[in-house]
C-alpha cells in the first residue's frame, strides 16, 4: 500500500524550473531516499510534500486521499526534519518538544510524558534542561528529529539528516532512523550520502536538474552491477599518461585515475589482485596499497547521472561547514 | 480542541521568551514614563496637564510596543526558520498568526494601562467612560499589531522591519491627531490622516477621556474595525505568497 503517491509534480520559481514533472511512490513502511546533487530539488520536493511551498503542478496523495491544493490538512500525518535546524534556541530541549508536542495537540501530561521518553530514546537525558543553543550540532539535529516524531507520524520526511554532523552522531541517528522504521515509521529522506541510503534505503530515486531519472529498490538497482571485480591501487612514481599505460598492460579492464596517487581498475571476469600488481610493478609503476572493492550504489549513481559522487559529497559538506 | 491547545502554547511561548523578558518589561515602563516626562517638561509640569497629555501616552506606548515587537520577532523566526517549525503544524494559517499576535495585543493592552494607573495616582480619572477606553485600547493594540504584522510579512530582514516600522509610525503620531487636532492641519495632509487606523483610535480615546471626539464612537470603532480585518487580510496574504510559495 502507497502512502505517498506524486504525480507530476513541477514547481517554477519565475522562469527557473527547479521541478519538472516528477513521479514516484512511497509504499508505506519502507525507507524511500531522494538522491541529487545540489540543486537538484530535493528540498524543493520535500518542500512541496510537507506544505512549505505550493506545487506549480501534479498531485501529491496521501495514503489515498489527494491533498495537493490543501497539505495542511495532511500535517498531521507527517514529521518533518529539515536539513537546518528549527527549534527554538531559547528554550530548553525539554521546552523545544513539549512545544513542538502542543502544536500537534497532545495534552499536557501526555506530551510531558512522550518528551521524555524521547530523551531517553535519543540519549539526551542528561541535557534535556539545557538551553537548545548549547547544545552540540549532533544533538541540535537529535532533537530535532525527535521532535518531529514526537506526534507518532506515519510519515517521516528528513532532508540531510547526518550532513554537518560528526561519525558517532551520524550513526546513532540512522540507528535511530532503523529503529523508527522498524517500529513502522515510513521514512522519506533525502542524502548525498550514497552509502547511507545504501544502507538505510528501501528504494531509491535519483533526481538530477529537477528530474527523476532512476526509481528502483537499492537491491535490484545494484543488481547489475554486483558481480563487477573492482581494484582501487595507491601508486607512486607515474604522473602524465597513466590511464594510457594502463590500457596498455592491462587490456580488457577499464582503468580510471581517482586522485594523484589512486586508480580504479575494473572487470566482469575475475582476476588476481597480484597478478594485477605484479604487471603493474613491472611496467614501473609501484603499487603502495591495494584495496578490493565490491559494486555499490554509488557506482550505479555514476553512472546512471553521470555526476562523479565524491565531488557532490565534497560540496554539500563544504557548504554544510559553511553554514 | 487540539487547535485550542496549539494556539495556547504558541501565546505562551511567545509572552515567555519576548514579552516577559527584562528588557520588555522595561521598555513598557520607561517609556511611559520618558514620553509623560518629555511632556511635562514641554508643558510647565502643571498636574491638570495630565489629563491631555494622557491619551497621547497611551496611544503611543500601544503604537510603538506592538508595532516593534511583532515585526522584529515574527521577522526573525522566520529568518532563523523556526517560523517555519509552526508553518508545518496542521494549525489553520489564520489560527496560527492570531496566535502569534495576541502575545503582541496583550503587551499593547498592558503598556497603555501603565500610563493610565500612574496617572489614577495624581488626577481624579472618574469622569472618564472606562468601558470605552478599554474597548479603544483593545482594539487600537489589535490594529496596531496587525500593522506589524503586515510590516513583518512584507519584508525579509530584522534591520528592514525595523525601518519599515518607523516609516508608518511617525507620521501617524503626527498625523492622528493626538498633538494637533486634525481640522487645524494643512488641507492637503488631513486625508492621510484618516487612512490611518491610529486617527480612529485616538479620537475615541479623546471622546472617554477629554469628551472631545470628533466623530461618532460606532463610527470609530467600525472604522478601525475594518482596518483590523484588512491588516489581518492583507498579511494572511503576503504569507501565502512569500512564505509559502
Amino acid at each position: 500500500m502507497n502512502i505517498l503517491e506524486v504525480y507530476d509534480l513541477t514547481k517554477f520559481y519565475g522562469d527557473f524550473k527547479a521541478v519538472c514533472g516528477i513521479t514516484f511512490t512511497v509504499k508505506k513502511g519502507e525507507v524511500f531516499g531522494l538522491l541529487g546533487p545540489n540543486g537538484a530539488g530535493k528540498t524543493t520536493t520535500i518542500n512541496m510534500l510537507t506544505g512549505l511551498a505550493l506545487p506549480t503542478q501534479g498531485r501529491v496523495v496521501y495514503s489515498g486521499t489527494d491533498y495537493t491544493h490543501n497539505i495542511k490538512k495532511a500535517q498531521h500525518l507527517m514529521g518533518v526534519v529539515p536539513d537546518e535546524s528549527n527549534l527554538y534556541p531559547e528554550l530548553t530541549g525539554l521546552e523545544n518538544l513539549c512545544f513542538c508536542g502542543a502544536l500537534y495537540g497532545l495534552k499536557k501530561a501526555e506530551r510531558r510524558a512522550k518528551a521524555e521518553f524521547l530523551f531517553e530514546q535519543f540519549g539526551l537525558k542528561d541535557a534535556k534542561d539545557k538551553k537548545f543553543s548549547a547544545y552540540s550540532r549532533g544533538m541540535k539535529r537529535r532533537l530535532t528529529i525527535a521532535a518531529g516524531i514526537i506526534h507518532d507520524p506515519p510519515i517521516l520526511f528528513l532532508d540531510e539528516p547526518t550532513t554537518g554532523i560528526d561519525v558517532a552522531s551520524a550513526r546513532q541517528i540512522r540507528n535511530i532512523l532503523k529503529d523508527m522504521n522498524k517500529k513502522g515509521t515510513t521514512i522519506f529522506l533525502t542524502t548525498h550520502y550514497i552509502e547511507e541510503a545504501e544502507r538505510l534505503c528501501d528504494r531509491v530515486a535519483f533526481i538530477v536538474e529537477g528530474k527523476i531519472i532512476e526509481v528502483d529498490y537499492v537491491d535490484e538497482l545494484i543488481h547489475p552491477v554486483k558481480d563487477r571485480n573492482i581494484l582501487i591501487l595507491t601508486i607512486s612514481g607515474v604522473s602524465d599518461g597513466l590511464e594510457e599505460k594502463l590500457s596498455s598492460i592491462l587490456p580488457g579492464f577499464s582503468c580510471k585515475r581517482l586522485s594523484d596517487s589512486d586508480i580504479r581498475i575494473e572487470s566482469d571476469r575475475a582476476f588476481r589482485t597480484g597478478h594485477i600488481i605484479r604487471i603493474m610493478e613491472e611496467a614501473g609503476i609501484d603499487v603502495m596499497e591495494a584495496k578490493r572493492m565490491r559494486a555499490t550504489l554509488e557506482d550505479v549513481f555514476v553512472e546512471v547521472t553521470g555526476i562523479e559522487a565524491q565531488e557532490m559529497k565534497k560540496e554539500k559538506e563544504k557548504k554544510a561547514q559553511e553554514g | 480542541m487540539n487547535n485550542l491547545i496549539a494556539f495556547f502554547a504558541i501565546f505562551l511561548k511567545d509572552i515567555k521568551t519576548y514579552y516577559l523578558k527584562p528588557p520588555n518589561i522595561s521598555w513598557g515602563i520607561i517609556f511611559p514614563f520618558a514620553w509623560a516626562g518629555m511632556f511635562f517638561i514641554r508643558t510647565g509640569g502643571n498636574m491638570m496637564d495630565v489629563m491631555s497629555i494622557l491619551l497621547g501616552i497611551m496611544a503611543i506606548s500601544i503604537l510603538f510596543g506592538t508595532t516593534s515587537m511583532l515585526s522584529v520577532t515574527i521577522t526573525f523566526e522566520k529568518k532563523s526558520r523556526t517560523f517555519d517549525r509552526i508553518l508545518l503544524s496542521p494549525i489553520p494559517l489564520g489560527l496560527i498568526m492570531f496566535a502569534k499576535t495576541s502575545g503582541a495585543i496583550l503587551f499593547g493592552i498592558v503598556n497603555a494601562f501603565v500610563p493610565y494607573l500612574v496617572a489614577g495616582f495624581f488626577v481624579n480619572l472618574s469622569h472618564i467612560h472606562l468601558s470605552i477606553v478599554m474597548a479603544a485600547i483593545v482594539l487600537i493594540s489589535i490594529a496596531s499589531t496587525f500593522m506589524g504584522l503586515f510590516i513583518a510579512t512584507s519584508v525579509s530582514e530584522v534591520f528592514e522591519a525595523q525601518t519599515f516600522s518607523n516609516f508608518f509610525r511617525f507620521p501617524m503620531i503626527f498625523l492622528c491627531g493626538l498633538f494637533f487636532p486634525i481640522s487645524k492641519l494643512p488641507l492637503f495632509l488631513r486625508p492621510l490622516s484618516y487612512i490611518m487606523p491610529l486617527t480612529y483610535g485616538v479620537d475615541i480615546l479623546h471622546g472617554a477621556i477629554n469628551h472631545s471626539s470628533a466623530l461618532p464612537y460606532a463610527f470609530d470603532f467600525a472604522v478601525l474595525f475594518l482596518f483590523c480585518a484588512i491588516l489581518f487580510y492583507i498579511s494572511l496574504y503576503n504569507i501565502k505568497k512569500r512564505w509559502v510559495f
